[in-house]
């Protein structure tokens, strides 16, 4: 079942394409990560699914119905890359008041927000103004507000920039547990390691584009290169190592990164170094990282856009 | 619309708590009660009586000089270098001294003291001296003082409304419908910028993405301008509890002498008697008329104004300098109307001050500044009802206007924006 669904989404201003037809679809309860790198169309994407902007042309699908802002806003859950709090505002009042704006009755909000604080260990700054906090203090403050009201897609900008590992961790483990619970999340950002983390399904974007899409695991099979890391308890010599079956990428300390030749199979790898009487440690097949996979498709696009030599 | 009143609540509430709005609110009835109280206290109080001596070598004054209040003359024969020296130890203030003059060429005159002489002092003096000179002059002209009284005119016109016979004075309008077009000035500029501050903070602070993820723009921007009319509206309500509580309380510290004595302070005939006549029209003024028009050009002047505010302050960016030169666009109408209510004062039916009061960006100064001169008869009906239909049309078609241009503007960073692109956006589909 799908929570959200986007059609030839469509958004353009004056000067360029930002969002020029984007189709995806994302799974209830999953974890969705929006990669592409600055300038690629991100932000525009996501205001147009929070109901910020309305897409020039395509569909919006909540729940299978036609997004409505006015009616669907408080099922989701907006946290923007540059975060925004009223700096001369309590912080209790502030997170009471963005709640309300959401839908909730001061009495639940209250009994969250309690709730919250308690975890975040907040309390003692609940009557402070939110310029006194620090960085990290006003970013969980913002990352409570953004889902005391449980939201159905909760879509967060770049989370983790600007906090400390403890703090990280710290949301991180909410996230997993919203997730747990049923919340779709659509987390943007460029920060690859956490993806491979967090995220069971990604969508790459470039210059308006969709470049691809699929679940993580998918998206390294389908771009691994045929490239192994065979561990050795003896330095072979040179000689022992020539074979049709791989070429050697790498040399490392006991152990080598084989490129497989794509008529051999693992097994003639194998089979070659038992012939050879060279001890193995351990074999692995090296799938590339999201990281490799975003940079590769990323200048892959690049060069495909840029005007061909005649 | 409940997001709306929450916005609402929040604007207002975050403002009133303010130390600063608590200052303001407070401070202002106090400064007008201060600009009535301070001079009459000053009158009152000038008084420590003075004695001067007065040394009158001439002959011509002993006998006609006349005490006024606190200053008390007393003439002396004692040589002028001991009275010089002694004056203060015989409990004078002060010495004046009377050379022999010639009477067609009266000059001479000195008067010594340790502390500067008061202007009342000052006037007492030469008063006197004037008064005794012209009675000498005309005795020796042969004019009898009872005649020339006989002769002297003092005429009053009275103006009358050819409709309903009821007087009325140019000067009590004038006084009335300029301060009133001058606090609608004033509290326009002021709500005004406050709106547009609030705006650009929201921009800044990039709290609006966070906004607009909840409730539509327009809902943000109306909450604001609504939100900050409820503060102005309160101020108001206060200002005028305070002002009638402290002109029920001063008479109470004050004796009606001192009372007196301030009206009285410009010691000026005219300007007491238009005092006089002012407070005569002041009774004769339709208050709630009056009052209901202030209340709606206000609002309706702030609603055509704040909503201009806040699309400006939408176009900020962090450098607050380029604000500056686009709020003029906003404040110069305001400005251009209170010149013309300083020439509707003065002429309220000129066809200047009658269209001013008609079109929406000037009419809430400029009908404010006629009403005093009265309705109907200045101020016909008709004009009063169009103005206010067209002040009406005015503001929705401002906040319809503005609010295209900000919820465009709110979310859009990094760029310097300038006007024109601003304006294509009203005209850009949704």
């Amino acid at each position: 079942m799908n929570l959200l669904e986007v059609q030839h989404l469509k958004k353009y201003y004056a000067t360029h394409k930002a969002v020029d037809d984007i189709s995806f679809n994302i799974a209830q309860g999953s974890i969705f990560g929006l990669l592409g790198p600055n300038g690629a169309g991100k932000t525009t994407l996501l205001r147009m699914i929070t109901g910020i902007f309305h897409p020039d042309s395509g569909d919006i699908l909540l729940n299978g119905k036609p997004f409505d802002p006015m009616m669907d806003l408080q099922y989701i859950g907006y946290m923007p890359e540059e975060r925004g709090l009223y700096k001369k505002m309590m912080v209790g009042e502030q997170v009471l008041y963005l709640a309300q704006l959401k839908g909730l009755d001061k009495k639940t909000a209250q009994a969250k927000i309690k709730y919250w604080f308690d975890k975040f260990e907040l309390h003692s700054w609940a009557n402070k103004k939110v310029d006194e906090l620090s960085k990290g203090m006003q970013q969980k403050v913002q990352f409570i507000s953004t889902i005391l009201h449980e939201p159905k897609l909760l879509i967060l900008d770049e989370p983790f920039s600007g906090l400390d590992p403890i703090n990280s961790n710290l949301i991180k483990q909410e996230i997993f547990h919203l997730s747990e619970k049923g919340t779709t999340i659509i987390f943007s950002t460029h920060r690859m390691e956490q993806v491979e983390e967090i995220c069971d399904h990604i969508m790459l974007v470039n210059k308006g584009h969709k470049i691809l899409d699929g679940s993580v695991k998918q998206i390294r099979q389908d771009f691994k290169q045929g490239l192994f890391r065979i561990g050795v308890g003896v330095i072979p010599n040179p000689a022992q190592m020539a074979t049709w079956h791989f070429t050697i990428v790498k040399v490392e300390d006991h152990a080598y990164v084989l490129k497989r030749n794509p008529d051999s199979t693992t097994n003639d790898i194998l089979l070659h170094f038992i012939n050879q009487e060279i001890p193995v440690t351990y074999f692995e097949e090296i799938l590339p990282s999201i990281n490799e996979v975003f940079i590769s498709q990323v200048q892959r696009t690049e060069t495909l856009a840029a005007p061909q030599p005649a | 619309m409940n997001k709306i009143s929450l916005i609402i609540q929040r604007e207002f509430i975050s403002r009133v708590r303010k130390r600063s709005f608590l200052i303001v609110t407070l401070l202002v009835p106090l400064a007008f009660a201060a600009i009535i109280i301070i001079p009459a206290l000053l009158a009152g109080n000038s008084g420590s009586t003075q004695k001067v001596a007065v040394v009158d070598k001439s002959g011509y004054f002993k006998g006609h000089f006349r005490d006024v209040k606190d200053v008390y003359f007393k003439f002396l024969d004692t040589p002028i270098d001991s009275i010089k020296k002694n004056y203060a130890k015989e409990g004078y203030s002060g010495v004046l001294l009377i050379p022999a003059i010639d009477l067609n060429r009266p000059s001479g005159f000195e008067y010594y003291s340790e502390a500067q002489a008061s202007i009342m002092l000052e006037n007492a003096l030469t008063s006197n001296l004037n008064d005794a000179i012209e009675k000498q002059r005309m005795e020796v002209n042969g004019i009898d003082k009872s005649k020339l009284d006989a002769i002297h005119a003092d005429v009053t016109v009275d103006f009358r409304n050819s409709k309903d016979e009821k007087k009325g004075s140019s000067a009590a309008s004038f006084v009335l419908g300029y301060a009133s077009g001058f606090i609608i000035y004033l509290m326009l500029l002021l709500f005004g910028t406050s709106v547009m501050r609030g705006v650009m903070e929201e921009k800044v602070s990039r709290i609006a993405e966070v906004m607009i993820s909840s409730v539509k723009p327009f809902q943000l921007m109306m909450g604001k301008i609504i939100g900050i009319a409820a503060v102005g509206l309160l101020q108001f309500i206060i200002w005028g509890i305070l002002l009638t509580v402290l002109s029920m309380v001063m008479p109470l510290f004050l004796s009606p002498d001192a009372m007196h004595a301030a009206s009285q302070s410009s010691s000026n005939p005219q300007m007491a008697e238009a005092m006089q006549k002012v407070s005569f029209v002041m009774a004769r003024i339709n208050w709630p008329l009056f009052i209901g028009c202030f209340v709606f050009y206000f609002l309706g002047g702030y609603l055509f104004y704040s909503s201009l505010f806040a699309a400006v302050g939408s176009l900020a960016n962090e450098d607050a300098s380029d604000v500056q030169q686009m709020t003029l666009p906003v404040t110069a109408p305001i400005i251009i109307s209170f010149l013309i209510v300083i020439k509707a004062v003065a002429d309220p039916t000129s066809p200047l001050a009658v269209w001013a009061s008609i079109i929406p960006f000037s009419s809430p100064l400029v009908m404010m500044a006629r009403l005093p001169a009265g309705v109907p008869g200045t101020v016909a009906i008709w004009q009063l009802l169009l103005s206010m239909v067209l002040l009406i049309a005015g503001f929705i078609f401002t906040t319809w206007l503005s609010g295209r241009i900000y919820r465009t503007g709110i979310l859009m960073y990094g760029k310097k924006i300038t006007l024109k692109e601003a304006f294509k956006w009203v005209f850009s589909k949704s």
